[in-house]
């Protein structure tokens, strides 16, 4: 049975998402850093995506780079870093370069009793960084607001 | 990776911005209508109005439902609120992918199993 995913903000710079996956934390592992199984959950279907290439070399020092297809955006975007952290079953750390404002995304997984707590941080360069990834609703457009008061009435 | 989820919000945005597709949420907001209805209103063509409730569709602001030989459109669940809360967009991108990854998990699981017998 599936369990919850939380998302929250830790700090003006950080996010913590987290989630019970029904397996033992080597699988966990290995569904993260083989590519063929990899590119089996990190584009999900249910969100209209695609991966159309993905390259990984999991090792300290090691990139990646993923190319992921989504029916609002013309052409494939390119996603890219690499690992600063591979510890086998238990912890992964990477860049997130294709944006000078991406985070540096830290997984944890704790194995208990056969289940694995999977815990996500991405921690941005700065405050500044965290709200241009959110640009989209901070630029919200003037017609946002004026379709809002249509809506409300 | 985290840019994803703006993907999903430019989908909104591009719904939003062209002044026919806001006014067909406007009058969905007051009542539910075929997109016969909403072509005269705009006086349109079908065609081009089922083009824009199509955008409306993909964005998840409209919804359309065809009974006998007539589409009812009404607003989609996604308020706007909704559209506009990005963390919990985000946190949904990642609800999807542990889906997924539950599902490929539980797959290494069985061929473990089956292995070892």
């Amino acid at each position: 049975m599936k369990t919850e995913t939380t998302t929250k903000q830790t700090s003006e710079r950080e996010l913590v998402t987290t989630r019970t996956i029904n397996g033992p934390a080597r699988l966990v592992f290995e569904a993260w850093t083989k590519p063929e199984l990899f590119q089996r959950w990190w584009a999900p279907k249910s969100m209209g995506m695609v991966i159309v290439s993905c390259e990984m070399d999991v090792r300290v020092g090691g990139g990646y780079r993923l190319e992921i297809r989504h029916p609002s955006a013309p052409a494939p975007m390119p996603f890219f870093g690499k690992y600063l952290e591979v510890t086998p079953n238990a912890r992964l750390v990477w860049t997130n370069d294709e944006s000078a404002s991406g985070p540096i995304t830290t997984v944890t997984f704790e194995e208990i009793a056969g289940k694995t707590r999977v815990v996500l941080h991405d921690l941005f360069p700065s405050k500044e960084a965290f709200e241009e990834s959110r640009g989209a609703e901070a630029g919200l457009p003037e017609q946002f607001d004026q379709l809002d008061e249509l809506l409300a009435t | 990776m985290v840019q994803f989820t703006n993907i999903h919000l430019d989908a909104s945005f591009a719904a939003l911005a062209d002044v026919t597709r806001r006014g067909v949420l406007e009058r969905l907001g007051r009542a539910d209508a075929s997109i016969t209805d909403l072509a005269e209103k705009f006086d349109m063509t079908l065609t081009g109005m089922k083009k824009h409730v199509g955008v409306l569709e993909q964005a998840g602001l409209v919804i359309t439902q065809k009974v006998g030989r007539v589409r009812t459109c009404k607003l989609g669940p996604r308020r706007l609120q909704e559209v506009t809360d990005w963390l919990e967009k985000y946190r949904q991108l990642w609800e999807a992918r542990f889906d997924e990854l539950d599902a490929v998990v539980e797959e290494l699981k069985q061929k473990e199993r089956k292995a070892s017998r």
